[in-house]
């Protein structure tokens, strides 16, 4: 089963939150969606959850009781405990008795949230909340899982935690539609979509992204032209959109571009050549 | 020693009967700079308290700017919280000015693209330009020490660069940079880099130093699914790599054990770890001691 937005256009007043964008979820892989703000990440993922409308487009997605979604905002209710947070959305589902104590146990133990049962959400860690969000959106066993900023602003050991857990269902055939600001997370899912202003900048598997990636990234002190320049440590980092790798600018030093430099220099190209 | 902007020598810190910070020596100097890494509970933000004066040490000795960390020093000292510390109440230009009155310094001009939201409440701007009007406030009084937390936690990679750039400005002009983070990508920003775990600092250096020698485990495997399922219940870290299989802090003898008595066949491969795993392993040895 593949999930799926195709040819999504979405505007609100007068902007363009999503202009022709298609993206394919199959069961059993994880698709990471980069971007920054009002890049269209949000606007995606509600789209695939079927929360808004589009303009244009279809979109191809499991029944409710089917789909998980955790928004990026907390996904749980600060009041409550944890064990009420999960007992109240399984509730929803269904979910009673035994069968739910058995589901509740084993996803607390798989997040290691089990010493943390009985506390309020409002006393977790922030990489615990949203551990126990991404909990909740999976209580029910989704055929489709939507994950927003799953793992901004939290610890490096939780980010992990939450990598397993991702992993896990993917492993056990859930499709995966998750959006992130880190790159290495992009780069790790086995397929990843680059957004910008509501457009796709470029997707694929990374090994594709980086083989599709056209032009020649150089690295000097100081750069020949300052809008096609970025930071990277103690060098600047410049795009050649139009040079080749067997015919790089004159005394230049390349560098094997990553894809922090392909997301950036793929944007900086879009900017400078459509006019403002 | 001359030119040191921050320095902490032998620096201690109880919480009653916690050590939050154990025996921390460390220092930054004009123009570089300097990551403060590690995991929650490292001991991270305890010792930048310490270093700006805020809460006292237990024992050790902090020096900013050559001195202990008084008000008087403190005014040539630029600090960017994670949280920003701005008032989401106060359009960008009230920021600004409250903000350069309190240094006595003058209020900054707004560079071009935020220059359209003047008069915009904080709260309504998109996170990346409010980390833009943070950087603004921090910078208007020309800081001789820069503290950053997460400074670019949440934005994308252009507008990180762009960040990046305004840091890098200050220490090209003999500022000297401290950034908490705990992630590989401001990691790699900066020209040296400090580990902290359990309140101590346990490495330091170049990304490679504090990596050391710790690896991880790729696993290839036509069976990832099945692969992945066997070794997530032996109760190793696992995590999906497009289709091959991560394991952190783990000898590949025991994964291939696992593997084997599962009837799957797979090649194992050590590889070096990330920051993020080299940091799960301290934070797992410290919770088994």
């Amino acid at each position: 089963m593949t999930y799926s937005v195709r040819s999504a256009t979405v505007r609100f007043g007068s902007t363009v939150a999503l202009d022709d964008v298609t993206v394919e979820v199959p069961a059993g892989s994880v698709v990471a969606v980069v971007g920054g703000d009002g890049a269209g990440k949000s606007t995606l993922l509600r789209a695939l959850a079927g929360e808004l409308a589009l303009d244009s487009g279809t979109v191809q997605t499991p029944p409710k009781q089917r789909l998980g979604y955790l928004p990026a905002s907390s996904g749980s209710w600060a009041a409550l405990t944890v064990t009420q947070n999960i007992d109240f959305v399984a509730g929803i589902y269904g979910l009673a008795g035994d069968e739910l104590a058995a589901r509740r146990a084993e996803l607390l133990d798989r997040a290691a949230l089990t010493a943390a049962a009985g506390r309020l959400a409002a006393q977790l860690s922030g990489g615990m909340r949203r551990k126990l969000g991404f909990v909740m959106a999976i209580v029910h066993r989704p055929a489709l899982l939507i994950l927003d900023e799953p793992t901004t602003g939290i610890d490096p050991v939780s980010r992990i935690d939450l990598w397993r857990l991702v992993s896990e269902a993917a492993a056990s055939g859930t499709a995966v539609l998750m959006s992130t600001t880190y790159l290495d997370e992009a780069e790790r899912a086995a397929h990843l979509v680059v957004l910008d202003s509501g457009r796709v900048l470029v997707q694929g598997p990374y090994d594709r992204v980086r083989a599709s990636f056209a032009g020649v990234i150089t690295q000097a002190a100081r750069p020949v032209r300052a809008d096609w320049a970025w930071r990277r440590g103690r060098v600047l980092h410049e795009y050649w959109p139009d040079a080749t790798p067997s015919d790089p600018p004159a005394g230049a030093t390349t560098v094997a571009p990553d894809l922090e430099d392909i997301v950036i220099a793929l944007s900086l190209a879009r900017r400078n050549m459509v006019p403002s | 020693m001359t030119g040191v902007l921050l320095r902490a020598a032998r620096v201690t810190r109880r919480f009653g009967a916690f050590t939050a910070v154990d025996d921390v020596s460390m220092q930054v100097q004009p123009g570089e700079v300097v990551g403060l890494l590690g995991a929650n509970g490292a001991g991270k933000t305890t010792l930048i308290r310490l270093l700006l004066g805020l809460i006292a040490v237990t024992s050790g000795r902090v020096d900013l700017l050559g001195g202990p960390p008084d008000r008087e020093r403190r005014r040539r000292l630029g600090y960017v919280p994670q949280g920003l510390g701005l008032y989401g109440d106060l359009t960008v230009r009230e920021n600004l000015s409250f903000s350069a009155q309190a240094y006595g310094a003058a209020v900054p001009a707004l560079p071009p693209a935020l220059a359209p939201h003047a008069d915009v409440l904080v709260r309504a701007l998109p996170l990346g330009a409010q980390r833009q009007v943070a950087f603004l406030a921090a910078l208007a009084h020309s800081p001789q020490v820069l503290v950053l937390d997460e400074p670019t936690s949440g934005v994308d990679a252009l507008a990180r660069a762009a960040l990046w750039d305004t840091i890098r400005a200050q220490a090209e002009q003999a500022a000297g940079v401290l950034v908490t983070t705990h992630y590989m990508q401001e990691a790699q920003q900066c020209d040296r880099l400090l580990l902290m775990s359990g309140g101590r600092l346990v490495a330091q250096g170049s990304e490679a130093d504090i990596i050391g020698s710790t690896t991880a485990v790729a696993v290839r495997t036509e069976d990832w699914a099945r692969a992945f399922a066997a070794l997530n219940a032996a109760g190793a870290p696992v995590m999906l790599e497009g289709r091959a299989i991560r394991v952190a802090d783990a000898d590949p003898a025991g994964l291939a054990e696992v593997l084997k008595a599962a009837g799957i066949q797979a090649s194992l491969q050590p590889v070096p770890a990330t920051i993020e795993e080299r940091m799960l392993m301290l934070s797992r040895q410290a919770r088994a001691s």
